[in-house]
């Protein structure tokens, strides 16, 4: 039996959904489990179950997993609770481990959200930001931060969401240390069966207004690589694994629309927006000519201050 | 002594809050609401990408439900630059849609509504849950898992990913949907029928009428409601019009583009979140007992807008429902009603979708698009409410403005109000225990917020 404690942060509930499609292996793995706190199933409160309390609390167990990137004080005080009270913390995907999709917001400041969402907005009547200071509502941060931003994080299953396989993989690995993860360490290029023909492309980099060369009734197998197409494919760069332990082509691919990123970047200390220019340059394209190249290359991984950085 | 009484996180929900209570002298409530804790800045981090591009970026606002805003973002997108959508391709996002709803739903009922109703509302925390329910009723637990897993993954098969999706582009789809793939779809959809309608007659006949004094005493109060209608007035989820009703069930109905007549959004310093209003009512004013401008999304909403369904099974139920409860139907626990009857729309839609030739078209998707200055307003029925994209492009198509109203938003003076009812009816003179706050929660549980 192990205890796990689960907590979603700056995110969608999209990794917990993933948690679910475990699917039938995840019945059979339950009576193994004992969820001590996971908002989505259990109604274990922070404050007290009458909330009398004043201190945050969440109980202890052996595994914390962590969704969602950091964004308020709130986010924070959650994070370092589940940090002291479990022994191993797995940040589970895209957003924990990189900031994700809402680490975007990284490219403005708060103050122009804000302004926006109370005010500029259309259907909106002027009205105040929250007031943080009178009610029980945290501040905003004015980043969005991956998790090991702020604390020592000890496993880290990317993925917008990560494939249940990983998952899955990572549970029973915490069962029985006979079973030892393996995640993949390869790109998504690295994994998808589409031809490279190695001829340069020519003309101007493609957005996604028009639809990839393919025959629908052929395996992907027989579709050309969708960079070599002229297309902004991001497997170059990306971390693979999101087709699981299935052995299929990367999801997105699998779709017939290229990838963008969600699995982060392919190595901690890689940088996409600089690493992209490169790949895009070994297929004939200019870099200079790709539109928004932060909107892409920073699409997933801007909770590590890459934005700031290079913004 | 006064006090107030902090509640997070609001647990079993597919979202992020909490609620406050405040006790005055004698115990009694003097005020309670929800707080929405946290701004994401979707509506601003958006502006700059290219119009084409944000279908892949908003799906993420909803884990749960990100095909439907996947799908919005898309018509919005088609709008922006002129495309028109071919038939085949707007069935294939259509039928995506269904097919995302049907383990949404399952999974509300079953894993996030069901323990308070099998297991009691009172029961301890550390057993109602979904884990207590696969313990009261292990083969059922068996099979609703199984269901839900082979609707999801069926639709992760075809569509390439099934949570945050990719196969809708703008001006159509992705790919075509083959015979073989088309034969598998229909065969997993009949069996999610039958499993639908188990799960409605069940619920109709052995969980909701010992629940029916909770129904009757939780949540109760008047309001508006919003949903889409298609051109006969029924139950629509996909494309249509939007039709806001207020709380004697007089309505408006209107095109997407002409929301903005008809919708105001006011904000409140306690909450990030903000409320949607009947803008005709001139304001909003949160009074459970006599609340003003107040409408609401969701299910109960839409099953309370539409004339009728728009399947014959579906009608079936509604026609049952409706001679209980009158339409509109105020009472909030009944969205878990309502919930189910739109599954059952959902199953039978889906399998309309995939008996007819034009699903395995290969006119899929527009041809020709070109970036341009433009604007367009997408709506799509998320299982939590309508979903409002407004975009606009500069003529290199990237985004200069957008604009978003969403299922839940809708519902937060509702969610709310409900708080505040509930809290007045069931706390007195101090008296209050876990069950209590168990029952509050329940009547915002019951909008899947």
């Amino acid at each position: 039996m192990v205890k796990i404690a689960e907590e979603w942060l700056n995110s969608c509930s999209g990794c917990e959904i993933a948690i679910l499609n475990i699917g039938d292996v995840l019945v059979d793995l339950l009576p193994s489990l004992e969820f001590v706190h996971i908002p989505v199933l259990i109604d274990k409160k922070y404050y007290g179950q009458t909330g009398e309390g004043t201190e945050l609390d969440i109980p202890e167990a052996v595994v914390g997993i962590v969704s969602g990137g950091v964004k308020n004080e709130e986010h924070l005080e959650v994070l370092k609770k589940m940090r002291e009270r479990v022994q191993i913390l797995i940040a589970l995907g895209t957003c924990a481990t990189d900031g994700g999709i809402p680490a975007l917001a990284n490219m403005y400041s708060n103050d122009e959200i804000r302004d926006f969402v109370y005010r500029e907005s259309p259907t909106t009547v002027d009205g105040p930001d929250p007031d943080v200071k009178n009610n029980h509502i945290p501040d905003m941060l004015e980043k969005c931060s991956a998790l090991d931003e702020h604390v020592k994080v000890d496993l880290k299953l990317p993925g917008c969401p990560p494939h249940p396989d990983w998952i899955a993989a990572a549970i029973l690995s915490l069962l029985d240390e006979k079973n030892v993860l393996e995640l993949p360490e390869k790109s998504v290029c690295d994994t998808c069966p589409t031809i490279r023909e190695r001829k340069k492309g020519i003309g101007d980099i493609k957005r996604m207004l028009e639809t990839p060369d393919y025959d629908p009734e052929k395996p992907i197998s027989d579709m050309r690589c969708l960079l070599e197409q002229g297309f902004m494919c991001l497997g170059p760069v990306t971390k693979a694994g999101c087709s699981g332990m299935s052995g299929e082509a990367p999801r997105c691919i699998s779709a017939r629309v290229p990838c963008r990123g969600c699995y982060g970047p392919v190595r901690d200390d890689r940088i996409p927006l600089v690493d992209y220019v490169g790949a895009l340059a070994t297929v004939g394209y200019d870099p200079a000519r790709m539109p928004d190249r932060r909107g892409y290359l920073c699409r997933f991984n801007g909770g590590h201050g890459v934005l700031k950085k290079l913004g | 002594m006064s006090k107030t009484l902090r509640v997070a996180p609001i647990t079993r929900i597919e979202g992020h809050a909490g609620f406050e209570i405040m006790l005055d002298d004698s115990g009694n409530v003097a005020d309670a609401r929800m707080l929405v804790m946290s701004l994401r800045g979707f509506e601003k981090f958006v502006v700059g990408r290219p119009v084409e591009e944000v279908s892949r970026i908003v799906n993420r606002i909803c884990g749960i439900c990100p095909w439907q805003h996947h799908l919005a973002s898309n018509k919005a997108a088609d709008l922006c630059l002129g495309a028109e959508v071919p038939e085949t391709g707007k069935k294939l996002r259509e039928l995506c849609q269904m097919l995302a709803y049907i383990p949404d739903k399952i999974l509300h009922f079953y894993f996030l509504a069901a323990p308070d109703f099998v297991l009691g509302p009172g029961a301890d925390y550390s057993v109602r849950n979904v884990v207590g329910v696969v313990g009261a009723v292990p083969d059922l637990a068996k099979q609703v898992v199984h269901m839900r897993y082979k609707t999801q993954m069926a639709l992760e098969k075809f569509a390439g990913k099934v949570i945050h999706p990719i196969a809708a582009v703008v001006g159509g789809f992705s790919k075509p949907l083959l015979e073989d793939e088309r034969k598998e779809l229909l065969e997993v959809v009949k069996e999610a029928k039958d499993f639908c309608l188990f799960t409605i007659k069940f619920a109709r006949e052995n969980v909701f009428p010992k629940y029916l004094e909770a129904v009757k005493t939780l949540g109760v109060f008047p309001s508006g409601y919003i949903g889409t209608v298609d051109g006969d007035g029924s139950l629509e989820l996909f494309d249509g019009q939007l039709r806001l009703m207020d709380m004697d069930g007089e309505y408006d109905q209107f095109d997407y583009a002409d929301y903005q007549d008809y919708i105001a959004e006011h904000v409140e310093d306690w909450s990030y979140l903000k409320f949607p209003y009947i803008k005709k009512a001139g304001g909003i004013k949160l009074d459970e007992n006599d609340p003003v401008g107040v409408y609401r999304s969701n299910c109960l909403a839409r099953i309370n807008v539409c004339d009728q369904m728009k399947t014959p099974l579906a009608q079936e139920e509604l026609e049952i429902f409706r001679k209980e409860f009158g339409r509109p139907a105020h009472l909030t626990l009944l969205y878990h009603w309502a919930r189910l009857i739109e599954l059952v729309q959902c199953c039978e839609r889906a399998e309309d979708l995939l008996n007819d030739p034009k699903i395995t078209g290969r006119e899929i998707r527009a041809e020709g698009i070109k970036p341009q200055a433009g604007e367009g307003v997408g709506c799509v029925e998320a299982p939590r409410g309508t979903l409002i994209h407004h975009y606009k492009t500069d003529s290199d198509g990237m985004v200069e403005k957008a604009n978003l109203i969403v299922g839940t938003t809708h519902n937060n003076a509702g969610m709310n109000l409900s708080i505040k009812q509930a809290a007045k009816a069931v706390i007195k003179d101090g008296n209050y225990d876990e069950e209590v706050m168990n029952l509050i929660e329940m009547a915002v549980r019951a909008y899947d917020p």
